[in-house]
């Protein structure tokens, strides 16, 4: 199997990774060969097999519920791109 | 370099004593690094300043302490993965998209040590967010290995494996999610051990693919590994997934009684393709434990030759959704140059990421997208299953499995960075131990033909690193490899 352009181009646009033209053909070639390499997996018979997500048992984990100090404001926002010192700044979203 | 060749244990009777300043230690390290770092690039940041002020107020602590008052690390400089917080030191995980990132918080193995009086040296490189298995993915250059300066330390923690076996560090805190902290570890003949997944908090590791990262200790000696995980070990309620299991003195283990142990070799780890000299190796430390008593017998984990392919769905899958933090926004780097939020998104992560994890994170992507889950990511999860179960029945008759660590020693740099397979490839031995969640640990056991080091990986039942530490330690202190590279 092979990716076409317009896969590769869906699936830079859902990772939010703008590619350069060049790029483009590299990665088609490259991610098209991952997936036929990890397609050995279909040789084996997993019919009835439950996955297993994470090998620490899925229990719940609780605590008391006490109030505590969390990341001060100043640590919070020192390595923000832009920020007034409340709120990350980011270009508008919003038409007027 | 004598002193640099001590253990931990060593290090921290002198110190104890006042026969040894923190300050004469810390500036050996500094010297070393200073000495080395021209040809290792093992380092991405230093922190001397900062640790030259904590081993001066160490010396005048030490002063008013009584000798038993004094902590396990009082005074000792380690150096620790660069994806590892250290509170108010730059934290890059050798990604341009983190260059300038200061860490606002410690991590909680970096606050365990520095409860017992550890000095930070500096952060170590390693492949863009621990994606690689050569430490060439780095923004800031690839390490090399130092029993070879041409060749690869191996990775994603070979700054760590680099600088412990040329002695610019006495221990270091790396972490591993498919192999990252023993491959490495064999590749520059050190020691290095990933604990059971749960055993040490992650909480401030950058996460990767958060079902398989765990942070261990490359140290020089299986004793200063002990050492380490007594410290990192244990409960954090900042990491649910963190084991609520008691955590045992690692050290007491370590008294040499290997006999009466059953030991595995698993057939599927012995095939073609395996370099005879490796092979050999490792053989040959089956017969010495079995002339101590250990038996040996083969056994078969039969899903392993799909253990890669199941890892190479699983990581990028999770690495897809962790790296989705980096959009510009709380985490430093920014694109110039944008048209509106979305194209700010793109063309930071166009900018910031470099080939390997722009690879890793559109291949997740892929197998997580609508209509492709079931049939990547989903069979991937059924398919670790049986790999967890192939382990679960070895176990039911062993203690503990022996392994290669790498099919083949050191590779040359450049070798592999074209094809991304190959390179997948070179874990091939590590990775089911991450999916499975199971200790293991990598140490050396030999040299090839071309004088480069052999690992041998012992592998143990979840939350037993005590035999696997016993076994490695016997094996270390018989083979006396702790040796340092010329460089």
């Amino acid at each position: 199997m092979k990716l076409s352009r317009e896969e590769v181009l869906h699936i830079a646009k859902l990772a939010r990774i703008e590619l350069r033209e060049e790029e483009i053909e590299k990665f088609r070639e490259q991610l098209s060969e991952i997936l036929n390499f990890v397609e050995k997996l279909n040789e084996l018979d997993t019919e009835g097999i439950d996955p297993k997500f994470s090998v620490v048992p899925p229990e719940n984990v609780l605590r008391e519920d006490i109030p505590g100090l969390s990341l001060p404001r100043e640590k919070t926002f020192m390595n923000a791109p832009e920020t007034n010192g409340e709120f990350f700044i980011v270009p508008k979203v919003v038409k007027k | 370099m004598e002193l640099l060749n001590k253990n931990l244990r060593e290090l921290h009777t002198l110190i104890k004593r006042k026969e040894l300043k923190p300050s004469e230690l810390v500036e050996a390290v500094l010297k070393r690094i200073e000495e080395t770092e021209s040809k290792l690039n093992a380092y991405i940041t230093v922190t001397d300043e900062k640790a030259r002020r904590k081993a001066k107020i160490a010396d005048e602590e030490l002063a008013k302490l009584s000798e038993d008052e004094v902590p396990e690390l009082f005074g000792i400089p380690l150096s620790i993965k660069d994806n590892i917080n250290v509170e108010n030191v730059r934290m890059t995980c050798a990604s341009k998209i983190l260059e300038n990132f200061v860490s606002p918080y410690d991590a909680t193995v970096i606050k365990r040590l520095r409860e017992k009086g550890a000095i930070f040296v500096g952060k170590n490189n390693l492949d863009e967010f621990a994606m690689g298995s050569s430490t060439e993915t780095s923004y800031f250059g690839p390490t090399k290995n130092p029993w070879d300066l041409e060749r690869v330390p191996g990775g994603s923690s070979g700054g760590s494996a680099a600088a412990v076996s040329a002695r610019s560090a006495l221990a270091s805190l790396g972490s591993d999610t498919g192999g990252s902290i023993r491959q490495p570890a064999a590749f520059c003949g050190v020691v290095g051990l990933k604990p059971t997944y749960g055993r040490v908090s992650r909480y401030g590791l950058t996460a990767f693919a958060s079902s398989l990262d765990q942070i261990g200790p490359i140290t020089k000696t299986v004793e200063d590994a002990a050492y380490l995980l007594n410290i990192i070990s244990g409960q954090d309620s900042k990491d649910a997934t963190s084991a609520k299991i008691p955590v045992p003195n690692f050290l007491e283990a370590l008294n040499g009684e290997v006999k009466g142990l059953k030991a595995g070799l698993p057939k599927e780890y012995f095939v073609e393709g395996v370099d005879p000299e490796v092979k050999e190796n490792v053989l040959k430390v089956a017969e010495l434990l079995e002339k101590n008593g250990v038996s040996v017998e083969e056994v078969s984990l039969p899903n392993t030759k799909y253990a890669v392919e199941t890892y190479y769905i699983i990581a990028p899958a999770e690495a897809s959704s962790n790296l989705g933090r980096y959009d510009g926004v709380r985490y430093t780097y920014r694109a110039e140059n944008y048209k509106d939020l979305i194209d700010m998104y793109c063309k930071t992560r166009a900018e910031g990421f470099g080939d390997e994890v722009k690879r890793r994170i559109m291949i997740g992507t892929y197998t997580l997208s609508a209509g492709y889950y079931d049939a990547y990511y989903l069979k991937a999860q059924k398919v670790r299953t049986l790999i967890y179960q192939g382990f679960q029945n070895a176990f039911g008759k062993v203690d503990f499995l022996i392994t290669p660590v790498t099919p083949e020693t050191a590779f040359k740099i450049g070798e592999k960075t074209d094809d991304p397979i190959k390179m997948y490839l070179s874990d091939i031995f590590t990775i089911a131990v991450n999916l499975a969640g199971l200790p293991g640990i990598s140490v050396p056991c030999g040299f090839d033909s071309k004088g480069l080091p052999v690992g041998v990986q012992f592998i143990g039942r979840a939350f037993d690193e005590e035999t696997i530490l016993k076994v490695a330690d016997f094996v270390g202190k018989e083979l006396k490899l702790n040796t340092v590279p010329e460089l």
